[in-house]
């Protein structure tokens, strides 16, 4: 296997060093390495941060293959400054069986380009009346341990209660999609000034926060892993800081989307705005930034929502919500709270890498087959890393994305920050920007 | 000139002013024995409905035909809509047989919106959902001109209460939005259920008693409450709906002198509007369908045709 060094870059933002890794291993960390047999990557001006990790993408296969496939997926996260997703098992059929989550893992490994983690289904079809098959899917070579009806809420409060004890014997976590359905009927957009304006039908804030409330209050009881997805509003943020105040076992994390749009863009009626949970104000966006620096939001979470482009371009009510998010998660953490200074690339390794492979199971696996992620840039640790260049600025084109999509709502917009390279266990899977020549 | 008329809002009172005046001069051309200006001879106006409606849709038919255009109707039902064509497609498809305006009605806010990224020609919102209906906003502000001695004015000071679903009604959107250009003062009355949370932040008082505003305004305009809305638990009855909201006898003899009642149509008599009402010389429903028509034969000359058409279509025998 090969060996690399890389060469002058910043780890974690901070101290310039030379890492050389054989074999998917960290090796070497100091100044001025050398070796006979090493690739060199110069990385002068460049900062290095574990590969990054995300528990929250759609992979749309089985089912949807025309709007992405785990290997158009992985491409994405991989040029992202992934080197682990985790894939909700909205597909059709739903993953809530070891046969789609092991269809999924094997999908994955066949890629080779990033680890695919499958999610499974809280409930069978997601329907949100019996529990799915949690722990066979566990004991699956796809090793399952995060479960989640992403794109339904688990609304009925003992269904929800029994999916966070059950998951208890094996160290599960339920991520959940907070959003009462009540409350949620014909919703089309954010509840506020501009949906009136809009006349579109509303989806309130206390939709997401009362199920919030519900939920960590099980996790205090039951004393299960919650995971809220999405987190989307000030009042979510304020809830969830109030649970870890009580120590009880709650992680949140947000979509880049969160951190930088608002309402105000659903104005043209464009549906590539169109996404769940909305949206918000402007107020939002702040808490959620400042929530994410502060660590109340654990982490930052893609919700990579490809579509196929006749489910994007047409009337709004029509089309399916959901953005692309893997590519351009990094330049938008970049843009919205780095370059701010809420919170420096050590903060985002943390947010980005370290902690959602800890929520996932990732960071110190159990099991067999799995291998771990979220590790520090250390000597001994697997060779996940990604190089990225904050100085760079690059204009978001659709049909550039490697995602078979094109449905991103930065199109044409400039954003900071471009990942350089990407390597998987040692493995480049992205240089110069580019997918390697095997990775394509 | 605005290219497309999307939203009331987007009409500037200058724009709003000169529509409302072009429509007296074609009305004028509707009192004639030969009802018709040469101005979009030649020019193709599509009214692509995919919503149930007569009223609008023959008001825009004869609007273009008495401008001489060349009109054709496009009904989803019955048509390629109903085998899953898209609105894309659809609107394609249109383009390709060379509409120069399309008129749209659409059950989803905001198709209009998209239609002007796939069409070139012109595109005039004819009801999308519950946004918006701006020549439903503009015939009635032509026909508050008539009514209270206004015309060639604006609507300054002139004290409009809207009774309704508010949040559900594009005619009460679009109105809130024109009569704000027009300098009226508009009053929203309705249960509490039936305002939008983000309705604080128009340019409206917001009521939920009827008879407290009645004796203040000139302009009473009420709103069906569509049959859908019944059973949605904003209200628990129609009965009470009616006895709190709707418009009677009792109530009409609240209203000032020379105040009239308006009503977009079609109406539920006995619910909103008691019958009694809905006939009275105060009402003015069947002259708001005449109007109608001049307002949009302005709209699509405005869009589609020139200024200085006005001038020769004076000079026609």
């Amino acid at each position: 296997m090969t060996s690399w060094i890389i060469k002058g870059a910043r780890l974690y933002g901070e101290d310039v060093a030379d890492v050389r890794f054989d074999d998917g291993v960290i090796v070497e960390i100091g100044q001025s390495l050398t070796s006979d047999d090493a690739q060199v990557l110069d990385a002068d001006g460049l900062v290095m941060l574990p590969g990054l990790v995300d528990l929250h993408t759609h992979l749309r296969e089985p089912g949807r293959e025309d709007a992405e496939t785990v290997l158009s997926g992985s491409q994405a996260a991989a040029l992202g400054g992934y080197t682990a997703v985790c894939a909700m098992p909205n597909t059709t059929p739903v993953a809530d069986s070891a046969a789609v989550v092991e269809q999924v893992w094997r999908l994955g490994r066949k890629a080779g380009l990033v680890d695919v983690q499958p999610i499974g289904a809280v409930t069978v079809g997601q329907r949100g009346e019996r529990l799915a098959e949690l722990g066979t899917m566990a004991d699956s070579a796809a090793a399952v341990r995060v479960f989640s009806d992403d794109g339904h809420c688990v609304a009925d409060p003992l269904l929800m209660r029994r999916a966070l004890e059950y998951v208890k014997a094996f160290d599960g976590v339920v991520a959940q999609h907070a959003e009462d359905p009540r409350l949620t009927v014909g919703a089309q957009m954010n509840e506020g000034e501009q949906s009136a304006v809009l006349g579109l039908a509303g989806w309130p804030a206390v939709a997401e926060e009362s199920i919030i409330a519900r939920d960590v209050m099980l996790a205090g009881v039951t004393g299960s892993r919650l995971h809220i997805c999405h987190v989307s509003t000030a009042g979510s943020v304020e809830l969830i800081a109030w649970a870890k105040a009580k120590g009880w076992p709650v992680t949140a994390e947000v979509a880049p989307h969160h951190l930088l749009l608002t309402d105000e863009f659903v104005a043209g009626y464009d549906p590539v705005f169109k996404v769940n949970p909305p949206l918000r104000t402007e107020t939002d966006v702040q808490a959620l930034r400042q929530g994410l620096a502060d660590g109340v939001i654990d982490i930052v979470a893609t919700d990579h929502a490809p579509h196929a482009a006749q489910d994007k371009e047409c009337e709004w009510a029509q089309a399916r919500p959901g953005m692309l998010g893997l590519e351009t998660a990094l330049a938008i953490v970049s843009a919205t709270v780095v370059e701010p200074g809420l919170l420096d690339w050590t903060g985002v390794a943390d947010r980005m890498s370290y902690k959602p492979a800890v929520i996932a199971g990732l960071y110190e696996p159990d099991r067999p087959g799995v291998l771990p992620h979220g590790r520090p840039l250390a000597v001994g640790e697997p060779a996940n890393i990604t190089v990225i260049d904050p100085r760079a600025s690059w204009v978001v084109d659709p049909m550039q994305l490697a995602s078979r999509s094109t449905n991103t709502p930065y199109a044409g917009r400039t954003m900071p920050t471009t990942v350089v390279a990407t390597f998987l266990r040692g493995t480049p899977t992205v240089l110069d920007g580019k997918l390697t020549q095997g990775a394509r | 000139m605005i290219t497309h008329l999307l939203n009331a809002g987007d009409i500037d009172k200058d724009t709003a002013l000169l529509i409302l005046d072009t429509a007296e001069q074609m009305a004028s051309v509707s009192d004639r024995e030969v009802k018709k200006l040469p101005t979009l001879r030649g020019r193709t106006v599509v009214n692509l409905f995919y919503e149930d409606s007569t009223r609008t849709r023959v008001s825009f038919e004869v609007a273009a035909k008495r401008l001489s255009a060349d009109v054709v109707n496009f009904s989803a039902k019955g048509s390629s809509v109903a085998k899953g064509e898209s609105l894309k497609d659809t609107a394609l498809t249109l383009q390709a047989t060379g509409a120069d305006a399309v008129v749209v009605r659409h059950p989803a806010a905001g198709a209009p919106h998209r239609l002007t990224q796939w069409l070139d020609g012109v595109v005039i919102n004819a009801g999308d959902g519950t946004h918006e209906h701006p020549t439903q906003a503009l015939l009635d502000a032509f026909t508050m001109r008539h009514r209270l001695g206004l015309v060639g004015r604006d609507l300054s000071g002139v004290r409009v209460a809207i009774v309704g679903d508010i949040a559900h009604s594009r005619v009460a959107r679009s109105n809130i939005a024109l009569l704000h250009t027009l300098g009226a003062n508009v009053t929203v009355v309705a249960p509490p259920t039936l305002v939008p949370a983000g309705a604080r932040a128009w340019p409206v008082e917001i009521s939920h008693d009827l008879d407290a505003v009645l004796g203040e305004v000139d302009v009473c305009m009420m709103l069906r409450v569509q049959a859908e809305r019944m059973n949605g638990g904003f209200f628990p009855s129609a009965h009470e709906y009616s006895a709190r909201y709707g418009l009677d006898g009792r109530r009409l003899d609240l209203m000032r002198e020379g105040a009239i009642v308006m009503h977009p149509g079609p109406m539920i008599r006995g619910m909103e509007i008691a019958s009694s009402v809905a006939d009275s010389p105060r009402a003015t429903i069947t002259e708001q369908v005449r109007n109608g028509v001049s307002v949009r034969m302005a709209v699509l000359y405005l869009l589609l045709g020139g200024a200085g058409e006005i001038a020769a279509a004076k000079e026609m025998p």
